[in-house]
Protein backbone atom coordinates (compact mmCIF):
# COMPACT_ATOMS: atom_id res chain seq x y z
CA UNK A 1 0.00 0.00 0.00
CA UNK A 2 3.23 2.30 -0.99
CA UNK A 3 3.34 3.61 -4.14
CA UNK A 4 5.95 3.38 -6.25
CA UNK A 5 8.99 6.18 -6.46
CA UNK A 6 8.56 9.15 -8.42
CA UNK A 7 9.79 12.56 -9.46
CA UNK A 8 8.08 15.38 -7.91
CA UNK A 9 7.79 18.72 -9.25
CA UNK A 10 5.44 21.76 -7.18
CA UNK A 11 4.36 24.43 -10.55
CA UNK A 12 3.94 27.69 -9.68
CA UNK A 13 2.11 28.07 -12.63
CA UNK A 14 -0.20 27.18 -15.29
CA UNK A 15 2.66 28.14 -17.76
CA UNK A 16 5.41 25.77 -15.97
CA UNK A 17 3.07 22.66 -16.29
CA UNK A 18 2.24 23.16 -19.56
CA UNK A 19 6.22 23.68 -20.46
CA UNK A 20 6.87 20.03 -18.34
CA UNK A 21 4.12 18.42 -20.30
CA UNK A 22 4.94 19.87 -23.81
CA UNK A 23 6.50 16.37 -24.64
CA UNK A 24 3.22 14.82 -24.22
CA UNK A 25 5.12 12.16 -21.95
CA UNK A 26 2.63 9.40 -20.64
CA UNK A 27 4.82 9.00 -17.84
CA UNK A 28 3.84 12.25 -16.33
CA UNK A 29 0.58 12.83 -14.08
CA UNK A 30 -0.58 15.87 -12.67
CA UNK A 31 -1.76 15.74 -8.82
CA UNK A 32 -4.49 18.29 -7.73
CA UNK A 33 -6.56 17.08 -4.52
CA UNK A 34 -5.25 13.45 -4.80
CA UNK A 35 -8.26 12.08 -3.01
CA UNK A 36 -8.87 9.78 -6.07
CA UNK A 37 -4.98 9.24 -7.84
CA UNK A 38 -3.33 8.95 -4.19
CA UNK A 39 -4.71 5.76 -3.59
CA UNK A 40 -4.65 4.43 -7.35
CA UNK A 41 -0.87 4.95 -6.40
CA UNK A 42 -1.04 3.23 -3.13
CA UNK A 43 -2.39 -0.03 -4.92
CA UNK A 44 -0.27 0.92 -7.87
CA UNK A 45 -3.06 0.81 -10.31
CA UNK A 46 -0.80 3.26 -11.44
CA UNK A 47 2.83 4.41 -11.40
CA UNK A 48 3.52 7.88 -12.95
CA UNK A 49 7.24 8.93 -12.97
CA UNK A 50 6.98 12.07 -12.36
CA UNK A 51 4.16 13.75 -10.49
CA UNK A 52 3.25 17.59 -11.14
CA UNK A 53 1.57 19.74 -8.19
CA UNK A 54 -0.39 22.04 -9.16
CA UNK A 55 -2.15 22.44 -5.52
CA UNK A 56 -0.04 25.59 -4.68
CA UNK A 57 -1.33 27.14 -8.60
CA UNK A 58 -3.19 30.27 -7.00
CA UNK A 59 -4.35 31.13 -10.57
CA UNK A 60 -6.09 27.86 -10.94
CA UNK A 61 -8.15 28.77 -7.32
CA UNK A 62 -11.40 31.06 -8.51
CA UNK A 63 -14.70 31.24 -8.42
CA UNK A 64 -15.78 33.97 -10.84
CA UNK A 65 -20.04 34.37 -11.55
CA UNK A 66 -20.96 35.96 -14.74
CA UNK A 67 -24.10 36.20 -16.59
CA UNK A 68 -24.21 33.44 -18.63
CA UNK A 69 -21.74 31.25 -16.81
CA UNK A 70 -20.08 30.49 -13.41
CA UNK A 71 -16.21 30.24 -13.59
CA UNK A 72 -14.26 27.96 -11.57
CA UNK A 73 -10.59 27.14 -11.58
CA UNK A 74 -9.63 23.78 -12.12
CA UNK A 75 -7.84 23.69 -8.60
CA UNK A 76 -10.67 25.10 -6.76
CA UNK A 77 -11.21 22.79 -3.93
CA UNK A 78 -14.92 21.40 -3.50
CA UNK A 79 -15.43 22.68 0.26
CA UNK A 80 -14.57 26.10 -1.58
CA UNK A 81 -17.74 25.46 -4.13
CA UNK A 82 -20.25 23.89 -1.72
CA UNK A 83 -20.09 26.79 0.15
CA UNK A 84 -19.74 29.33 -2.45
CA UNK A 85 -23.42 30.89 -1.79
CA UNK A 86 -23.67 33.38 -5.12
CA UNK A 87 -22.43 30.03 -7.07
CA UNK A 88 -25.73 27.67 -5.39
CA UNK A 89 -27.78 30.62 -6.17
CA UNK A 90 -26.76 31.00 -9.79
CA UNK A 91 -25.78 27.05 -10.71
CA UNK A 92 -28.03 24.89 -7.68
CA UNK A 93 -27.35 21.77 -9.35
CA UNK A 94 -23.59 21.76 -8.32
CA UNK A 95 -23.89 22.54 -4.35
CA UNK A 96 -26.75 20.05 -4.53
CA UNK A 97 -24.67 17.36 -6.10
CA UNK A 98 -21.33 18.15 -3.74
CA UNK A 99 -23.70 16.98 -1.11
CA UNK A 100 -23.01 13.58 -2.00
CA UNK A 101 -19.00 14.00 -2.65
CA UNK A 102 -17.11 12.12 -0.44
CA UNK A 103 -16.74 13.54 3.17
CA UNK A 104 -15.28 16.61 4.99
CA UNK A 105 -11.72 15.58 4.89
CA UNK A 106 -12.08 14.74 0.85
CA UNK A 107 -14.14 17.60 0.01
CA UNK A 108 -11.45 19.93 2.23
CA UNK A 109 -8.66 18.43 -0.48
CA UNK A 110 -10.53 17.74 -3.71
CA UNK A 111 -10.87 19.67 -6.22
CA UNK A 112 -13.72 20.15 -8.96
CA UNK A 113 -11.40 20.16 -11.51
CA UNK A 114 -10.05 16.93 -10.24
CA UNK A 115 -13.39 14.92 -10.32
CA UNK A 116 -13.62 15.79 -13.84
CA UNK A 117 -10.18 14.80 -15.35
CA UNK A 118 -10.24 11.28 -13.30
CA UNK A 119 -13.97 10.68 -15.05
CA UNK A 120 -14.80 8.38 -12.38
CA UNK A 121 -18.45 6.66 -14.12
CA UNK A 122 -19.98 6.79 -10.83
CA UNK A 123 -18.87 10.28 -9.77
CA UNK A 124 -21.42 13.12 -9.34
CA UNK A 125 -19.93 16.07 -10.55
CA UNK A 126 -19.05 14.55 -13.85
CA UNK A 127 -23.04 13.95 -14.33
CA UNK A 128 -23.52 17.79 -13.59
CA UNK A 129 -20.90 18.66 -16.30
CA UNK A 130 -22.88 16.42 -18.73
CA UNK A 131 -26.69 17.31 -17.55
CA UNK A 132 -25.74 21.24 -17.96
CA UNK A 133 -22.47 20.61 -21.19
CA UNK A 134 -20.10 22.30 -19.30
CA UNK A 135 -17.62 24.31 -20.91
CA UNK A 136 -13.82 22.48 -20.03
CA UNK A 137 -10.96 25.01 -20.81
CA UNK A 138 -7.55 22.64 -21.82
CA UNK A 139 -4.05 24.40 -21.71
CA UNK A 140 -1.13 23.45 -23.36
CA UNK A 141 1.72 24.91 -24.46
CA UNK A 142 0.04 25.72 -28.07
CA UNK A 143 -3.17 27.69 -26.07
CA UNK A 144 -6.48 26.91 -25.09
CA UNK A 145 -9.14 25.02 -26.55
CA UNK A 146 -12.41 24.65 -25.01
CA UNK A 147 -13.97 21.08 -25.06
CA UNK A 148 -17.59 20.35 -24.34
CA UNK A 149 -18.02 18.07 -21.26
CA UNK A 150 -20.44 15.97 -23.94
CA UNK A 151 -17.22 15.43 -25.85
CA UNK A 152 -15.06 15.76 -22.83
CA UNK A 153 -15.72 11.79 -21.58
CA UNK A 154 -14.80 9.24 -23.35
CA UNK A 155 -14.87 6.16 -20.63
CA UNK A 156 -13.96 5.30 -17.07
CA UNK A 157 -11.15 7.25 -16.37
CA UNK A 158 -10.23 8.10 -20.22
CA UNK A 159 -11.23 11.99 -21.31
CA UNK A 160 -10.42 13.90 -24.35
CA UNK A 161 -7.43 16.13 -22.28
CA UNK A 162 -4.52 15.19 -24.09
CA UNK A 163 -1.19 14.07 -22.81
CA UNK A 164 0.25 17.76 -23.19
CA UNK A 165 -2.59 19.61 -21.54
CA UNK A 166 -3.89 20.64 -18.37
CA UNK A 167 -7.50 21.43 -17.58
CA UNK A 168 -7.42 24.96 -16.59
CA UNK A 169 -10.99 26.08 -16.07
CA UNK A 170 -14.87 25.10 -16.26
CA UNK A 171 -17.48 27.15 -17.12
CA UNK A 172 -20.96 25.72 -15.71
CA UNK A 173 -23.99 27.57 -18.11
CA UNK A 174 -26.40 29.39 -16.25
CA UNK A 175 -29.92 28.79 -16.63
CA UNK A 176 -31.18 32.10 -16.88
CA UNK A 177 -34.90 31.39 -17.13
CA UNK A 178 -36.76 32.15 -13.93
CA UNK A 179 -38.42 29.44 -13.30
CA UNK A 180 -35.92 27.01 -13.25
CA UNK A 181 -35.39 24.08 -10.74
CA UNK A 182 -32.78 21.24 -9.95
CA UNK A 183 -32.20 18.48 -7.97
CA UNK A 184 -29.58 15.23 -7.34
CA UNK A 185 -29.93 12.30 -6.18
CA UNK A 186 -28.26 8.89 -5.92
CA UNK A 187 -28.26 5.70 -4.28
CA UNK A 188 -25.15 4.67 -2.40
CA UNK A 189 -23.97 1.99 0.14
CA UNK A 190 -22.83 4.39 2.45
CA UNK A 191 -23.23 8.18 2.73
CA UNK A 192 -20.32 9.66 0.48
CA UNK A 193 -19.24 6.69 -1.50
CA UNK A 194 -19.67 6.21 -5.56
CA UNK A 195 -23.20 6.44 -6.45
CA UNK A 196 -24.72 2.77 -7.37
CA UNK A 197 -26.96 4.78 -9.30
CA UNK A 198 -27.08 8.54 -9.24
CA UNK A 199 -29.81 11.16 -11.20
CA UNK A 200 -29.93 14.66 -11.96
CA UNK A 201 -32.09 16.98 -13.76
CA UNK A 202 -32.82 20.79 -14.36
CA UNK A 203 -35.45 21.95 -16.22
CA UNK A 204 -37.26 25.40 -16.60
CA UNK A 205 -41.27 26.34 -16.67
CA UNK A 206 -43.11 28.89 -18.51
CA UNK A 207 -45.75 31.03 -16.73
CA UNK A 208 -48.24 28.48 -17.19
CA UNK A 209 -45.86 25.55 -16.04
CA UNK A 210 -45.38 24.18 -19.69
CA UNK A 211 -41.69 23.01 -19.80
CA UNK A 212 -39.24 25.47 -22.18
CA UNK A 213 -35.84 23.81 -21.19
CA UNK A 214 -35.44 20.26 -19.44
CA UNK A 215 -31.94 18.11 -19.12
CA UNK A 216 -31.55 15.00 -17.35
CA UNK A 217 -29.02 12.73 -16.58
CA UNK A 218 -27.34 9.51 -15.11
CA UNK A 219 -24.20 7.99 -14.04
CA UNK A 220 -23.03 4.72 -12.03
CA UNK A 221 -21.39 1.84 -12.66
CA UNK A 222 -21.82 2.35 -16.72
CA UNK A 223 -19.46 3.89 -19.45
CA UNK A 224 -19.29 7.29 -18.36
CA UNK A 225 -22.01 9.48 -16.64
CA UNK A 226 -25.03 9.93 -19.36
CA UNK A 227 -27.28 12.52 -20.50
CA UNK A 228 -30.23 12.51 -23.07
CA UNK A 229 -30.69 14.94 -24.69
CA UNK A 230 -33.04 14.07 -27.48
CA UNK A 231 -35.21 12.28 -24.86
CA UNK A 232 -35.09 15.97 -22.81
CA UNK A 233 -36.56 17.46 -26.17
CA UNK A 234 -39.90 15.11 -25.86
CA UNK A 235 -40.92 16.63 -22.50
CA UNK A 236 -40.67 20.57 -23.83
CA UNK A 237 -43.81 22.10 -24.27
CA UNK A 238 -45.53 19.73 -21.55
CA UNK A 239 -46.30 20.43 -18.21
CA UNK A 240 -44.10 17.21 -17.04
CA UNK A 241 -47.28 15.10 -16.22
CA UNK A 242 -47.06 11.36 -15.20
CA UNK A 243 -47.30 9.52 -18.49
CA UNK A 244 -44.30 11.97 -20.96
CA UNK A 245 -41.98 11.60 -17.62
CA UNK A 246 -42.59 8.00 -17.47
CA UNK A 247 -42.16 7.37 -21.04
CA UNK A 248 -39.05 10.05 -21.09
CA UNK A 249 -37.67 7.98 -17.95
CA UNK A 250 -38.36 4.60 -19.34
CA UNK A 251 -36.24 4.91 -22.73
CA UNK A 252 -33.75 6.58 -20.87
CA UNK A 253 -33.15 3.73 -18.27
CA UNK A 254 -33.57 1.37 -21.62
CA UNK A 255 -30.33 3.50 -23.30
CA UNK A 256 -28.68 3.55 -19.73
CA UNK A 257 -25.89 0.71 -20.05
CA UNK A 258 -25.36 0.23 -16.39
CA UNK A 259 -23.29 -3.12 -16.10
CA UNK A 260 -22.89 -4.79 -12.79
CA UNK A 261 -20.77 -5.67 -10.21
CA UNK A 262 -20.35 -7.33 -6.58
CA UNK A 263 -22.19 -4.27 -5.59
CA UNK A 264 -25.46 -4.17 -7.64
CA UNK A 265 -26.36 -5.75 -10.96
CA UNK A 266 -27.64 -4.32 -13.76
CA UNK A 267 -31.06 -5.01 -13.98
CA UNK A 268 -31.67 -3.39 -10.42
CA UNK A 269 -29.12 -0.72 -11.66
CA UNK A 270 -31.35 -0.23 -14.21
CA UNK A 271 -34.45 -0.57 -12.40
CA UNK A 272 -33.30 2.55 -10.13
CA UNK A 273 -32.33 4.49 -12.77
CA UNK A 274 -35.79 4.97 -14.22
CA UNK A 275 -37.14 5.31 -10.30
CA UNK A 276 -34.38 8.00 -9.64
CA UNK A 277 -34.33 9.73 -12.49
CA UNK A 278 -38.50 10.06 -12.52
CA UNK A 279 -38.22 11.46 -8.77
CA UNK A 280 -35.40 14.10 -9.47
CA UNK A 281 -37.78 15.08 -12.92
CA UNK A 282 -40.94 15.44 -10.62
CA UNK A 283 -38.53 17.74 -7.73
CA UNK A 284 -37.13 19.36 -10.01
CA UNK A 285 -40.15 20.74 -12.10
CA UNK A 286 -41.30 21.21 -8.03
CA UNK A 287 -38.42 23.50 -7.22
CA UNK A 288 -38.86 25.29 -10.39
CA UNK A 289 -42.63 26.27 -9.76
CA UNK A 290 -41.58 27.68 -6.37
CA UNK A 291 -39.44 30.22 -8.03
CA UNK A 292 -41.02 33.49 -9.69
CA UNK B 1 17.74 1.88 -3.85
CA UNK B 2 18.96 5.49 -4.17
CA UNK B 3 15.80 8.09 -4.49
CA UNK B 4 16.05 11.75 -4.84
CA UNK B 5 15.23 13.27 -1.60
CA UNK B 6 13.49 16.28 -1.11
CA UNK B 7 13.67 19.08 1.44
CA UNK B 8 10.08 20.11 3.52
CA UNK B 9 9.82 22.63 6.30
CA UNK B 10 6.15 22.12 7.96
CA UNK B 11 5.19 23.91 10.85
CA UNK B 12 3.89 20.33 13.28
CA UNK B 13 1.79 21.46 16.29
CA UNK B 14 3.67 25.20 15.84
CA UNK B 15 7.14 23.93 15.53
CA UNK B 16 9.12 23.92 12.11
CA UNK B 17 10.12 20.46 11.28
CA UNK B 18 12.48 20.72 8.79
CA UNK B 19 13.93 17.48 6.71
CA UNK B 20 14.76 15.55 3.57
CA UNK B 21 12.08 13.12 2.34
CA UNK B 22 11.52 10.74 -0.95
CA UNK B 23 8.61 11.92 -3.15
CA UNK B 24 6.37 9.00 -2.22
CA UNK B 25 6.66 8.80 1.19
CA UNK B 26 3.30 9.88 2.57
CA UNK B 27 2.44 12.60 4.98
CA UNK B 28 1.31 10.04 7.66
CA UNK B 29 4.52 8.20 7.60
CA UNK B 30 6.71 10.76 7.78
CA UNK B 31 4.69 11.91 11.19
CA UNK B 32 4.69 8.50 12.44
CA UNK B 33 8.00 7.21 11.23
CA UNK B 34 10.02 9.86 11.12
CA UNK B 35 8.68 12.85 13.58
CA UNK B 36 7.46 9.78 16.05
CA UNK B 37 4.30 11.11 16.62
CA UNK B 38 2.11 8.35 16.65
CA UNK B 39 -0.86 9.87 18.03
CA UNK B 40 -2.24 9.36 14.37
CA UNK B 41 -3.23 6.43 13.17
CA UNK B 42 -2.86 4.65 10.19
CA UNK B 43 -5.42 2.13 8.82
CA UNK B 44 -6.36 1.58 5.40
CA UNK B 45 -3.82 4.07 3.55
CA UNK B 46 -5.89 4.52 0.74
CA UNK B 47 -8.58 7.45 2.17
CA UNK B 48 -11.58 5.40 3.25
CA UNK B 49 -11.40 4.93 6.74
CA UNK B 50 -10.15 8.18 7.96
CA UNK B 51 -7.88 7.30 11.25
CA UNK B 52 -5.04 9.38 10.28
CA UNK B 53 -7.19 13.03 9.73
CA UNK B 54 -4.87 15.72 10.30
CA UNK B 55 -5.70 19.39 10.28
CA UNK B 56 -3.54 21.17 7.43
CA UNK B 57 -3.77 24.99 8.03
CA UNK B 58 -6.77 24.43 9.98
CA UNK B 59 -9.24 22.18 7.70
CA UNK B 60 -9.30 18.34 8.44
CA UNK B 61 -7.58 16.28 5.46
CA UNK B 62 -6.66 12.72 5.19
CA UNK B 63 -2.90 12.29 5.86
CA UNK B 64 -2.58 9.15 4.11
CA UNK B 65 -3.82 10.92 0.87
CA UNK B 66 -1.02 13.74 0.48
CA UNK B 67 2.68 13.10 0.12
CA UNK B 68 4.86 14.88 2.94
CA UNK B 69 6.18 16.56 0.33
CA UNK B 70 2.95 18.43 -0.50
CA UNK B 71 2.70 19.66 3.33
CA UNK B 72 6.12 21.82 2.83
CA UNK B 73 5.28 25.16 3.91
CA UNK B 74 2.19 24.34 5.44
CA UNK B 75 0.73 24.32 9.02
CA UNK B 76 -0.15 20.74 10.52
CA UNK B 77 -2.10 20.16 13.80
CA UNK B 78 -2.44 16.33 14.24
CA UNK B 79 -3.98 15.16 17.22
CA UNK B 80 -1.05 15.65 20.17
CA UNK B 81 -1.46 19.19 19.17
CA UNK B 82 -4.78 19.38 20.47
CA UNK B 83 -4.49 19.19 24.55
CA UNK B 84 -2.55 21.69 26.46
CA UNK B 85 1.39 21.60 26.71
CA UNK B 86 1.63 20.63 29.85
CA UNK B 87 -0.25 17.25 29.10
CA UNK B 88 -3.58 18.17 29.67
CA UNK B 89 -6.50 16.75 27.49
CA UNK B 90 -8.48 18.99 25.89
CA UNK B 91 -12.30 19.57 27.02
CA UNK B 92 -12.99 17.44 23.48
CA UNK B 93 -10.69 14.47 24.66
CA UNK B 94 -11.81 14.63 28.30
CA UNK B 95 -15.10 14.32 27.06
CA UNK B 96 -14.38 11.32 25.36
CA UNK B 97 -12.96 9.64 28.03
CA UNK B 98 -16.69 11.00 29.78
CA UNK B 99 -18.68 9.71 27.65
CA UNK B 100 -16.83 6.94 26.58
CA UNK B 101 -16.63 7.61 23.15
CA UNK B 102 -13.63 5.30 22.86
CA UNK B 103 -12.73 1.79 23.03
CA UNK B 104 -10.09 0.35 21.50
CA UNK B 105 -8.78 4.16 20.42
CA UNK B 106 -8.12 3.24 16.50
CA UNK B 107 -10.35 5.46 14.94
CA UNK B 108 -10.27 8.02 18.09
CA UNK B 109 -7.37 10.37 16.86
CA UNK B 110 -9.30 10.40 13.52
CA UNK B 111 -12.72 11.53 15.27
CA UNK B 112 -11.11 13.63 17.77
CA UNK B 113 -9.98 16.02 14.89
CA UNK B 114 -12.83 15.68 12.64
CA UNK B 115 -14.76 16.69 15.53
CA UNK B 116 -12.57 19.40 16.77
CA UNK B 117 -12.88 20.86 13.22
CA UNK B 118 -16.39 20.92 13.22
CA UNK B 119 -16.44 22.80 16.91
CA UNK B 120 -14.17 25.36 15.37
CA UNK B 121 -16.78 26.76 13.11
CA UNK B 122 -19.72 25.26 14.79
CA UNK B 123 -20.03 25.11 18.45
CA UNK B 124 -23.36 24.28 18.85
CA UNK B 125 -23.74 21.67 16.60
CA UNK B 126 -26.74 19.52 15.78
CA UNK B 127 -26.86 15.49 15.56
CA UNK B 128 -26.97 15.71 12.13
CA UNK B 129 -23.80 18.07 11.98
CA UNK B 130 -22.38 15.72 14.72
CA UNK B 131 -23.05 12.84 12.74
CA UNK B 132 -22.06 14.15 9.22
CA UNK B 133 -18.70 15.82 10.63
CA UNK B 134 -17.59 12.41 11.52
CA UNK B 135 -19.13 10.70 8.45
CA UNK B 136 -15.88 9.99 6.91
CA UNK B 137 -14.34 8.16 9.87
CA UNK B 138 -14.99 4.61 10.89
CA UNK B 139 -15.13 3.23 13.99
CA UNK B 140 -15.40 -0.65 14.85
CA UNK B 141 -16.26 -0.17 18.64
CA UNK B 142 -18.16 1.76 19.99
CA UNK B 143 -21.54 2.20 17.23
CA UNK B 144 -21.05 5.84 17.15
CA UNK B 145 -23.35 6.62 19.59
CA UNK B 146 -21.42 7.41 22.73
CA UNK B 147 -19.08 9.48 19.85
CA UNK B 148 -21.75 11.54 19.01
CA UNK B 149 -22.69 11.85 23.01
CA UNK B 150 -18.78 12.91 23.73
CA UNK B 151 -18.91 16.10 20.71
CA UNK B 152 -21.97 17.30 21.87
CA UNK B 153 -20.98 17.10 25.94
CA UNK B 154 -17.79 18.71 24.75
CA UNK B 155 -20.22 21.70 23.07
CA UNK B 156 -22.00 22.04 26.33
CA UNK B 157 -18.69 22.74 28.47
CA UNK B 158 -17.11 25.03 25.82
CA UNK B 159 -20.14 26.87 26.36
CA UNK B 160 -20.10 26.77 29.79
CA UNK B 161 -16.71 27.46 29.73
CA UNK B 162 -17.25 31.07 27.53
CA UNK B 163 -19.76 32.47 30.10
S1 LIG C 1 -5.44 5.62 6.77
FE1 LIG C 1 -6.01 7.44 5.82
S2 LIG C 1 -8.12 7.20 5.51
FE2 LIG C 1 -7.53 5.28 6.30
S1 LIG D 1 -12.93 2.83 19.33
FE1 LIG D 1 -12.26 1.08 18.29
S2 LIG D 1 -12.46 1.68 16.23
FE2 LIG D 1 -13.40 3.30 17.27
Amino acid sequence: MKSAAFEYARASSVAEVCDWLRDGDDDIKLIAGGQSLVPMMAMRLTRPARLIDINEIDALKFVAVEKDAVRTGACTRQCVIANDNSLAKAVPLIRQALEWVGHVQTRNRGTIGGSLAHADPAAELPLVAQILNAQLVLRSFAGTRTVAANDFFEGPLATATRADECLEEIRWPVWNETRTGSAFTEVSRRHGDFALVAAAAQVSLDAGGKCTRASFGLAGGGYIPMTFPKLAARLLGTILDDEVVQSVVNDAAAEFDPGGDLHANAEYRRQLAAVLATRMLRAACEDARKRR
Amino acid sequence: MNEKLYPVTVEVNGKPRSTQVPARLSLVDWLREELRLTGTHVGCEHGICGACSIMLDGEPVRSCLMFAVQADGHKITTVEGLGGTDGKLSVLQDSFCEAHGLQCGYCTPGMLIASQALLNTTPDPSEAQIRDAIGGNLCRCTGYRQIVDAVKLAATRLAAQKK
